[in-house]
């Protein structure tokens, strides 16, 4: 009856089942009630309301009956969820980093992915982290969901049981590319998941050089790449020495990149606009970034070429 | 075209100020409610077209109208307008300024200078919320939520919108203030608090909450507002502040916020249905006294918006117990309602329409509560579209539909004048529909994964978002023959009685329209204000 897609399904399934069957009792029983009434005791049928006195044994049934009612739907919830704070402990260990606007997936070693691939039938235990603002955690096939809070350590487990490709949504509304930031939950056989990992490549090189950490602190990456093609932003390669089209209040001009042009770009962000880009999107880092970290800013930048 | 009367009606009345002039520097709490009637109308309307481009926007995956930073400045300030401006002032502001004090037997509101302040301070906050459109850096993209850090960090005018919803809050202390002093300064003569009907109950509880709650949040804009200009760290990490405090500060006001607007709704709904079953309201004292629980209660629940930011197990038990209790004085009140419908004769009439409406509507938006207040199945449909069509149910479903009840009752009280009755039954009727066609399809797809605040959406959901945009097209032609009906009422409809639905609460003892000073004898007062005898 119930999807084994993951540990979970048939818990929280059950439990919105039962909620919903109670609840479309009261719908149904309640409205039909009150239909009958407003036909039975029509006006025109029934010219003389009865004026009727309260009755406390029936205004005392009321009270208990949707108590009982409500207490029980709350132990059914809190049932269906407790499983999902006991990771075994020897589940397999995965940490998730959001960032504006995708995911990436740590495995052992280093390794990193931005698709989730896991194997059938073993418990995974998933560190949610991020580094920018919130994101959400959501893979609805297998009914769990969290927030990846920066400094804050939160975690999801499950068991998959199903093969094939799940939808994995940010769930926590997070700027301008929210809806696109997806991915898939890859569920393959073991053998094929040990070959996968195997193939992973490590890190990229850049990801040691100080200037590199701070920008990715600052999730500049979410609209910025290093590699020369173009994302919300333009790209950081070969900032430096181009002739660079700006318009500064609304008159066009150009100049040259260099350490002045970048320290302005974040710090003032709308003052020269880039031509061809959107205005009002980049915040200004004036408050995050300090002169220190804008040094090893520009130092990296300067490496692009 | 005046409606000719013997004594000088509030409508007519000449002051030290002509014009348009008598109106917004009038002090009376009866000029007042219409002024918040005709301000929030508009509100809405504007609020209503943002939500409409969003459903036009999602009728298609892709783009089809607009960007996707145009659309997420379209939600935020959908939702900024339709909480802050429109529906937490809402009911209280417009019926509660214009009834509480003619219900209860009281010449004005306690403080009118005040009151008049309050609907100043009201439009001054609007103006600010609608001018963070316009500015240059764009309009704010976070949310009505506000969720730190990325209210900290987006480069729009979060600021301006941070500093409307301050403003707008003054605005409810305010008129919370005033209600609660008018109820227990200036009750006439010989009416004790339980003689009272029950929609100045009803008031008297959402008061507490908007005098109580409000300040909470009033401060934590503030601090984000600090945070923003000078770099203070209470939310944002790098800062190092912490974004869940935001979230627990935002919701122990923005829950009970849900009351204040609900609270006010069912008492407007007590007060339709005795009238047209004729009968006395079943169950006085429980009714009265479940308002007072819902308020209590309802300051404790706040975290079940947040079982899924890494609340403890223990936090989430607690907030989920408390959020079950608190729907019990609920369902104890629709069962009164309907218990009141028994044996009564019954006219159905659209202010009678719409509360039965409400009922439906509102069950449906309190059972899916029930939904996403249980642990396992919230953490399927938290921040999901489940969630938005919810609320949806609890706040248009319930507040809009109440409002549009309270509004066809005491039209006739406010304008001496009638509107069509069969148009105003085929509005309720469109409305209904439209609304239906509107939400429900976004219970289902939200319990298969479909997030909120999305531009753009896997293909399996479209048929939802495509019956969604026939509905939202369907609900504002109700809007049109609603509205159209009423106006032309307003003008030319046919002139009222003084008591037009025969009903008992004093509000029907003065004439129609009111006299400036409402009760010209000191009113009777009876000791069950539902007494049809
Ligand atoms: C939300 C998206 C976004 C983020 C995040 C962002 N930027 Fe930008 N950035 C832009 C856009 C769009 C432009 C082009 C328009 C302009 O000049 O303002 C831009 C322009 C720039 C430029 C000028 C580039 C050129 O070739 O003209 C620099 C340098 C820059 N950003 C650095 C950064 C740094 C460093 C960070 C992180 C601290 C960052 N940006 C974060 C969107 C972003
Ligand atoms: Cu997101
Ligand atoms: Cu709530």
């Amino acid at each position: 009856m119930f999807s084994n897609a993951s540990n979970f399904v048939q818990g929280v399934d059950m439990a919105f089942a039962i909620i919903v069957g109670i609840s479309l009792f009261f719908l149904i029983t309640l409205t039909g009630t009150m239909i009958y009434f407003v036909v039975r005791y029509d006006h025109k049928k029934h010219p003389e309301a009865r004026q009727i006195k309260d009755n406390k044994w029936m205004e005392a049934t009321w009270i208990t009956i949707p108590l009982i009612l409500v207490l029980y739907m709350f132990y059914i919830g809190w049932e269906g969820f407790i499983p999902m704070r006991q990771a075994p402990k020897d589940a397999m260990q995965i940490t998730a980093i959001g960032k504006m606007w995708k995911y990436e997936f740590q495995y052992e070693g280093n390794k990193v992915s931005d698709t989730l691939v896991i194997p059938i039938n073993k418990a995974v235990k998933i560190s949610l982290k991020s580094v920018d603002v919130l994101h959400g955690f959501s893979v609805p096939s297998f009914r769990i969901k969290e927030d990846m809070v920066p400094v804050k350590d939160n975690y999801t487990w499950f068991i998959p049981g199903e093969l094939g490709d799940f939808d994995l949504f940010c769930t926590v509304y997070c700027g301008l590319n929210h809806a696109y930031m997806h991915s898939i939950v890859r569920v393959v056989p073991e053998d094929q998941f040990n070959e996968w990992v195997a193939y992973l490549p490590e890190k990229n090189a850049d990801a040691e050089n100080p200037g590199y950490k701070v920008m990715e602190k600052n999730g500049c990456f979410a609209c910025h790449n290093t590699t020369g093609t173009r994302l919300v932003g333009p790209s950081f390669k070969g900032i430096y020495g181009r002739k660079i089209k700006v318009m500064t209040d609304g008159v066009a001009r150009e100049l040259i990149g260099d350490d002045s042009y970048v320290e302005t770009s974040i710090y003032e962000p709308n003052k020269d606009i880039s031509d061809g880009y959107p205005a009002n999107i980049m915040q200004s880092y004036k408050n995050s970034i300090n002169k220190e970290d804008m040094k090893l800013i520009q130092e990296y930048i300067k490496t692009l070429k | 075209m005046r409606k000719e009367t013997k004594y000088v009606s509030y409508l007519d009345y000449e002051g030290q100020y002509k014009g348009i002039f008598g109106w917004i520097f009038s002090t009376d709490h009866k000029r007042l409610g219409l002024l918040y009637l005709y301000a929030i109308a508009l509100f809405f309307f504007v609020g209503a077209i943002l939500g409409l481009t969003m459903r036009v926007e999602l009728a298609t995956p892709g783009e089809t109208i607009m960007k996707a930073q145009a659309y997420n400045g379209v939600f935020t300030v959908h939702g900024v307008i339709m909480i802050f401006m429109v529906v937490i002032p809402g009911l209280s502001a417009v019926f509660g300024n214009f009834f509480l004090p003619l219900m209860i037997g009281a010449k004005d509101v306690a403080f009118p200078k005040l009151n008049r302040l309050t609907w100043w301070i009201l439009i001054a906050g609007s103006i600010l919320a609608i001018a963070s459109q316009f500015l240059r850096e764009g309009p704010p993209d976070t949310g009505w939520t506000f969720y730190a850090p990325y209210s900290t960090k987006t480069g729009t005018s979060v600021i301006i919108a941070t500093t409307a919803a301050f403003v707008l809050g003054f605005a409810s202390i305010l008129t919370g203030l005033n209600f609660i002093v008018t109820i227990h300064r200036l009750r006439a003569p010989g009416m004790k608090f339980f003689n009272m009907p029950l929609f100045p109950w009803a008031l008297y509880a959402a008061s507490w909450i908007q005098l109580l709650a409000t300040p909470v949040v009033g401060i934590t804009l503030v601090m984000l507002i600090f945070e923003r200009l000078f770099g203070i760290g209470f939310f944002n990490p790098d800062l190092g502040g912490d974004p869940i405090l935001f979230q627990h500060l935002f919701w122990i006001y923005s829950h009970p916020a849900v009351y204040i607007m609900i609270l006010p709704a069912m008492g407007v709904i007590t007060e339709v249905i005795p009238t047209f079953c004729q009968r006395r309201i079943y169950g006085y004292k429980a009714i009265a006294i479940s308002s007072l629980a819902i308020a209590a209660v309802g300051f404790f629940v706040w975290g079940h918006h947040m079982y899924t930011s890494g609340m403890s197990e223990q936090a989430r038990w607690f907030f989920s117990l408390l959020t079950f209790i608190v729907a019990v004085p609920s369902a104890i009140k629709v069962f009164n309602w309907i218990a009141t419908m028994y044996r009564g004769s019954i006219n159905l009439q659209a202010p009678f329409l719409y509360a039965l409406f409400f009922i439906f509507l509102f069950i449906i938006g309190g059972t899916t509560g029930l939904i996403l207040g249980a642990v396992a199945p919230n953490v399927q449909v938290h921040d999901t579209s489940f969630v938005v069509a919810h609320f949806h149910y609890i706040i248009f479903g319930g507040m809009g539909f109440a409002f549009f009840s309270g509004l066809h009752y005491w039209f006739p009280k406010m304008y001496g004048r009638m509107y069509n009755l069969k148009a105003a039954n085929w509005g309720a009727i469109i409305l209904f529909i439209g609304f239906n066609l509107l939400y429900f399809p976004q219970f289902i797809i939200g319990y298969q994964g479909m997030p909120r605040r999305y531009y753009d959406y896997l293909p399996q959901f479209q048929w939802a978002q495509t019956i969604s945009l026939i509905g939202g097209i369907i609900l504002f032609i109700g809007f049109f023959v609603m509205v159209g009906n009423l106006v032309r009422g307003a003008k030319k409809g046919a002139i009222a009685p003084a008591n037009p639905w025969n009903g008992t609460t004093l509000e029907w003892t003065v004439p129609s329209p009111p006299p400036v000073e409402n009760f010209d004898e000191d009113p009777i007062i009876k000791s069950d204000p539902y007494d049809y005898k």
